[in-house]
Parts: C-alpha cells; structure tokens; sequence
C-alpha cells in the first residue's frame, strides 16, 4: 500500500494547481472578456450606483411597487450571533423556509399572509396566485408569475394614478415567456418592472 | 399537470439520449485507450503527468493494488481538502473574510466531497472562501468522479477480458477521465452558464441600494466552473447556500435544461460505453431502458403529486391552477422561472443520478411529492446513478437479477459469458446490504438519541421523512436534503460522514473484487439455454429486483413517514 504513497500524493498535488487554480482562473479571464456583464452579476446601475442585479430578487414593501414573493431569507442576529433572524432578500445568504406541509405554524402563518396579501389588494379582479404567497427556493426569486402582477394591477394603478391599461403594457414588456415557447414558465422580473414604473413616472413629472 | 409540462418532460428524455448514445460511443474509446479527437492536445499533457507523478502507465493492476491506489487518492485528497478548510482564514483570495471552518464540520464535508456525496452542512457564500471552492469543492468535483469512472471501468473490463489477472491501472483510467471527458465538458458548459448569467469573478461581494433605498449585500464569485463540474460528475454540491435554486446558479430556463441535462448526461453516457466495451451494444441498451423507464415513472407520480398543489393552502382561496400566467402548483420552495414541471424533473433526476444538487426545496414538497426523491435514492442510486458508481451499483443488480432467473430454471447464472458462481453472488448481496444497514442503522439511532432528535424542523410523520433522508443521501452518496433538518451539529457531522464512506468504499471494494473474480474467469459462448439479457423479459425483471429488494427493505419505514403523513394531509391533520 505505501508504494501507492508517492504517485497518490503527486497526483493529487498536481491536479489541485491544475484543477483548482489553472481551471477556475482560465475560465474567469475568458469569461470576463466574452461575457462581462454577466460575469459581475449582471449588476444594474442608477444615476452611477449599483441599484440591484437583474437576476437577484429585493424585497418592495411600498404599495405603488410590485411586490415580490415572500422570502425566507435569514441574517445573524445583531444581538445574538449564535441566533439568526428574519431578513427578507438578503443576498448573502440564501435560504428558503423549508416547511413541511402538513406544519401547523407554516399553514397557519401562509393563512396570515393570505388574508395580508388580499387586504392590500382590495380591488384584485383575478384570484390571488400562489406564488404569491409561498416562500422561493433561494429566498431571492427576481419573478413572479404574470398572474401575479396582474393581481397587484388596481392597487398600483391606484397609488401612481396609472391606467391599469398602460400598466398591462409594462407587465408585458418586461414578461419573460417561456424558451422557445416551451422551457421555463412566463415570468415578470420584479426588478427590472419597477424601474421601468419609476421612469415613466419621472418622465410624467 | 398541463401540456406544456410533459412537452419539457419529452425534450429533457430526448436530449439526454441524443446526447448520450455518441458520448457512449467516445467514452469507450477513452478507456479503450483509442485514439481520440482530443489526443493533439491532450496525450502530451497526459504524459507529463504520468511522468511528473511517477505513475507507470504502462503497468496494469490486480484488482487489489487497484483498490489500494483508490483508497490511497481519496485519503490523501481527504485530508488536502480538510487542511484547506481548517486553513482558509489564512490563505489568499478570501475578500469576504470567511473564518476557519470548525473541525466537524471541514470532516463532513471533505468526507462528502471525497465520496462525490456533496451533502452540504454548510451554506456556501456564508462559510467557505473562494480559495476552498476552488482548491476543496471544484478539485474533487472532478476527482470524486473520475474515482467513480475508473471503479466502473475495471469492473466492465472484468465482464470484456478472458481470464486476465489484472483490471487496468487506476491513475491512468483516473487522468483520461478527467482530461479527456470531464474538463473539456466543463469548460463548454461554464462558458454557456456564463453566456446566460452565471457569475465567473472574483469581487468582493457587492453592496447596492435597492429602490426602496435598503442596503443588499449581493454575494459573487467564481461559480460557473464550480457548477459546470458539480452538475456533470454527479457530485451536486452548491457554490451557494440553496443550490441551483439560487439565480446566481441557475439563471433561466436555459441554464436549468443544461444543468438537468448535464447531471444525468455521462451516467447515460456511461451505460452505451458499457455496451460498446462489452462488445454487445444491446446489453447497454436494455439497461438503459430499465433506467430510463424508472425515472419516468419517478417524475410522472412528482409532477403529478406536486401540480396538485397543497390542499391546505387551495383552501385559503388560493389559484394554483397551472396556466400560461402562472406556475400553479405548490410553489412553496419553487422557483417561478421553473414552476413545477422543472422542478419535478430535477428533484427526480438528481436522486436518481445521485447527483443531490437541487433548484427546488424538497423538504417542502407534498408528502408523495417528496417521497419520490427518497425512494430514488433507497433503491441503491442506480437509475443512471452517480458517474461511474451508478453503473457498477446497476451491474450488481444484474448479477442478483441473473441469479434468481438461474434459480428458477436450475442453472448456472450467467451474464454476457461470465459464469456468476458463489462468490460473485456474496459479494454482490454484500454490495446491496450494506446500504439499508448504514440508513436504517444509523435512522433508528437518531431517532431514539437526543442529539439526532434535536436536529428535527418538523414534528409528527415529517421529522422521520427528513432523518431518513439525511442518512439516505449521505449513503446513496447523492447528497440532497430534506434540508429544514438542522445538520451542522457534532452527531449529524460524525454519523453522517460514516454514512458517506460505508457507503462509498464499502461498496467499492466488494466491486472491485467481482470485477477481479470475473477477469480470471472463461468467456462461455451463449448456448440455447442461456438467459437472453437484452430483451423485455430481462428488462422487466431486473426492474422487479430493484423494487422488490427496496421495497421489501424501506417500506415499512415509508409508511411510517411519507405515506402516513400523506393521509393525514388528506384529512386535514397538522403538526
């Protein structure tokens, strides 16, 4: 077995540099040169300041955004770092609720969120989406469902005294439908949807 | 369940068997030691490895040294990567500040990595430095699987040769598999995940202020080579916390279709090589007809289970209806740009494949939805299986299969010539025991001790469903959680790290030594009596060996979790 020693220890140092360090750092020069952009994150920048990435979900509370989907994101707790704490679309640290279905406290706590979702959303003509009110897998999902943003249409139209008409028009343009017409499901990014509500209304001012 | 479902569910099959028959073809001329295509540019490279490392290529190995050198590889490689993570806060290229991963932790998880197991008790981007994603995680994402290679390909060698004393040599098949398969693959795919938005850098991760003007800490690095190789060499563990559920690791429909494809593709592969190597291309074929029609039923009864949604939730007034404006569904766990069907098909292949990577939470799925996953991976993560490993596990399989066709008509079993006598039927048997003694072992422990209780999210039915998961997985060596259990302890670190060597050299060396058994034997020319092995009949029983084995294994203890916490959501019972 010890004979097995030396071509083990030397292969295994080797294929560490080669694999470890040649790879990684070959494929983040080309990388970064054919595709920049998406190398960095796909960041998107404001008037000069990193304002998200397109692909990374942030929480919306204000009721003249589209909301996102409920996140189960968690941080350390500030005063107890062995504890940690609710923390909604944080992106460095990805996590979902993970429930069980049959839990009392997620069914009961999904119950609460229902009746928050339909109480901030009086004048919803279509039925609330599911997707609406479950936690995503990463805690940052940057879509939810066209039937989602539907749902969320008057309350909007309503705090930015839009049309829900030209409204319809924005969800559509910044709809991703499925790949082809059939991989994936249509998705609104979350993100990408606000900026564009924000432009229009600066452009209205 | 809708049209455009099963549509996703047909192109997946069809990709992956259009893909896999030529890679099949290429990868036998890889072990045969033809010549390839790649060979201009790397039969240089591969000599001065050998050369550098002292390996003498031309050399052939008995079964025995074989087994040694693999042993010898994985422990050293072991304990480079456990030095890395105890050393990552005084190494380079740690922007982010990372402390030392804690000794129980750094041993599970080079254990994981080293079995091609990738459980993950740690969340990647709020514990590991980029250093150690590349020098621990990507290192043996390609070793771990060429390991798993090279055992397969001793063993068929064992099936091809007449009596031969030795197998191959393990450095060799090791080198070719990477060089020659895994690092050129996954050089294509980063470049294609980096094209749809995967990160490939090395910045500090990034501060942006969102629109409603709160701070969010983005977390970046170099995933894309990560995530290239832990989708094709079955390995599955995450550069992020959720895995490819993550946008960062799984973008868009695209990157998912390729990742899916990617994390079945050369275990598909693998099973045509089989055929060609074996100079009987049917017998490859028929065995992945076995696999193939295992893993439609598994996702056919998840996708259905999960469209169906939570009945629960539907009872709140809730639309989970799948339409071309919404996923429908439980989408507790999923992702939108996903929605059920692609979350299903993942769940399925990756359990299957004993990949363990995810792009949906499977702690939340509907108790059958859920139940799915678990059972791909009892049955011995031979439905295409890990690289290499799922093949040899599917061959012992065979042998037992054979064995009882033989005992029903009163004949020597045999398979593609060889005569399957008492020894390779123990150890086979050997090979298929080990496996529900280390899940239920260890299962039954942590359901009487208070450390293993402690490490429960759920209560009732459930809180079994995710120990038996955990312990399940790290056997299989898949990987994937029911991930609400609270795994980073000192008990669930110990037990489930055994887990994971039981379950990988226990096995490989009761393999390697069939595959010794076999090289020495005579190859029996197929007479009027022989037991056809590539048609339906055959096909059908093997799948009735698989079942019938896990089954009788694992159902009491199903019952006890999926199925009853199942009725109880029929009838409205929580916990």
């Amino acid at each position: 077995m010890l004979k097995q020693l030396l071509p083990s220890t030397l292969l295994t140092l080797l294929l560490t540099v080669l694999l470890g360090l040649g790879y990684p750092l070959a494929m983040t020069g080309l990388a970064g040169t054919l595709f920049p952009n998406q190398a960095h994150g796909s960041l998107i920048e404001k008037n000069g300041a990193v304002v998200g990435s397109a692909l990374i979900g942030q929480g919306f509370t204000k009721p003249e955004y589209f909301h996102p989907r409920p996140s189960a994101t968690t941080d350390a707790d500030p005063n107890d770092p062995t504890k940690t704490v609710s923390a909604p679309y944080n992106a460095a640290n990805s996590g979902a609720s993970n429930a069980a279905p049959t839990s009392k406290s997620y069914i009961e706590s999904t119950q609460a969120l229902v009746d928050q979702v339909k109480a901030e959303n009086p004048d919803a003509r279509v039925p609330l989406p599911v997707d609406l009110i479950t936690a995503s897998g990463s805690g940052l999902d940057p879509h939810i469902s066209p039937a989602a943003a539907e749902y969320q249409l008057p309350r909007i139209a309503r705090a930015r005294g839009i049309s829900e008409n030209e409204l319809r028009a924005l969800v559509t343009a910044n709809t991703e439908g499925r790949v082809f017409g059939i991989l994936g499901e249509a998705a609104v990014n979350v993100l990408k949807l606000n900026l564009a509500l924000d432009r229009r209304g600066s452009a209205a001012r | 369940m809708n049209a455009a479902g099963i549509l996703q569910i047909v192109v997946f099959f069809a990709v992956v068997t259009a893909g896999a028959i030529p890679l099949g073809a290429y990868m036998a001329r890889v072990y045969s030691g033809e010549r390839t295509w790649l060979d201009p540019v790397f039969k240089p490279v591969e000599r001065l490895i050998y050369k550098i490392c002292c390996v003498r290529a031309d050399q052939e190995q008995h079964w025995t040294v074989y087994a040694f050198s693999c042993l010898m590889f994985s422990v050293i490689g072991l304990v480079v990567m456990y030095a890395v993570m105890r050393l990552q806060a005084l190494l380079p290229l740690n922007p982010a500040g990372q402390a030392a991963v804690a000794p129980d932790l750094a041993f599970n998880t080079a254990v994981s990595f080293t079995t091609n197991t990738n459980w993950q008790a740690y969340g990647g981007e709020s514990t590991m430095a980029y250093l150690t994603q590349m020098l621990g995680m990507t290192v043996k994402n390609f070793t771990s699987a060429a390991t798993g290679m090279a055992i397969l390909v001793a063993l068929v060698r064992g099936f091809a040769r007449r009596q031969a004393k030795t197998v191959g040599n393990f450095y060799v098949d090791a080198v070719r598999s990477i060089l020659y398969i895994l690092l050129p693959m996954a050089v294509v795919v980063t470049l294609a995940l980096v094209w749809q938005g995967m990160p490939q850098n090395f910045d500090a991760y990034t501060e942006a202020t969102t629109l409603e003007g709160a701070k969010q800490v983005i977390a970046q690095g170099p995933v894309a080579s990560q995530v290239a190789i832990k989708q094709l060499g079955s390995n599955g563990g995450g550069f992020f916390n959720v895995n490819s559920a993550h946008p960062f690791e799984n973008p868009t429909a695209i990157t998912n279709l390729i990742e899916m494809v990617a994390l079945i593709f050369i275990a598909a592969g693998l099973v045509f090589s089989f055929g060609h190597m074996v100079g009987d291309r049917r017998q490859g074929r028929a065995l992945y007809l076995a696999m193939a029609i295992m893993l439609a039923v598994g996702i056919g009864i998840a996708y259905w289970q999960e469209a169906g949604g939570n009945p629960q939730i539907q009872a709140m007034g809730v639309d989970v209806i799948a339409t071309d404006m919404a996923p429908g569904g439980n989408m507790e766990g999923k992702e939108v740009r996903f929605g059920i069907a692609n979350s299903t098909i993942w769940a399925a292949a990756t359990t299957a494949a004993s990949n363990g990577s995810v792009n949906s939470m499977h702690d939340s799925y509907t108790p059958i939805g859920g139940m799915v996953p678990l059972v791909n991976i009892m049955l011995g993560e031979v439905i295409f299986g890990g690289v290499g490993s799922g093949l040899h596990g599917m061959i012992v399989f065979v042998i037992v299969a054979v064995f009882i066709a033989g005992l029903m008509v009163g004949r020597t079993p045999e398979y593609l010539g060889k005569k399957m006598e008492a020894k390779e039927v123990k150890l086979a048997i050997l090979c298929i025991l080990i496996f529900p003694l280390s899940i239920l072992g260890f299962g039954a422990a942590a359901m009487v001790l208070p450390a293993g209780l402690a490490g429960m999210s759920a209560a009732g039915p459930h809180g079994l469903s995710e120990v038996l998961y955990a312990y399940s997985s790290a056997t299989g060596n898949n990987g994937s959680a029911f991930a609400g259990l609270s795994a980073n302890t000192l008990w669930y670190n110990s037990t489930l790290g055994i887990a994971m060597l039981i379950g990988r050299f226990l096995i490989i060396v009761p393999t390697l030594a069939i595959a010794g058994s076999l090289a020495a034997k005579k190859i029996v020319p197929p007479s009027s009596g022989t037991f056809p092995t590539h048609g339906g009949l055959f096909i059908g029983l093997l799948i009735a060996v698989i079942v019938v084995i896990g089954g009788l294994t694992f159902f009491p203890v199903l019952a006890l979790g999926p199925i009853v916490e199942h009725l109880m959501l029929g009838v409205g019972t929580l916990f």
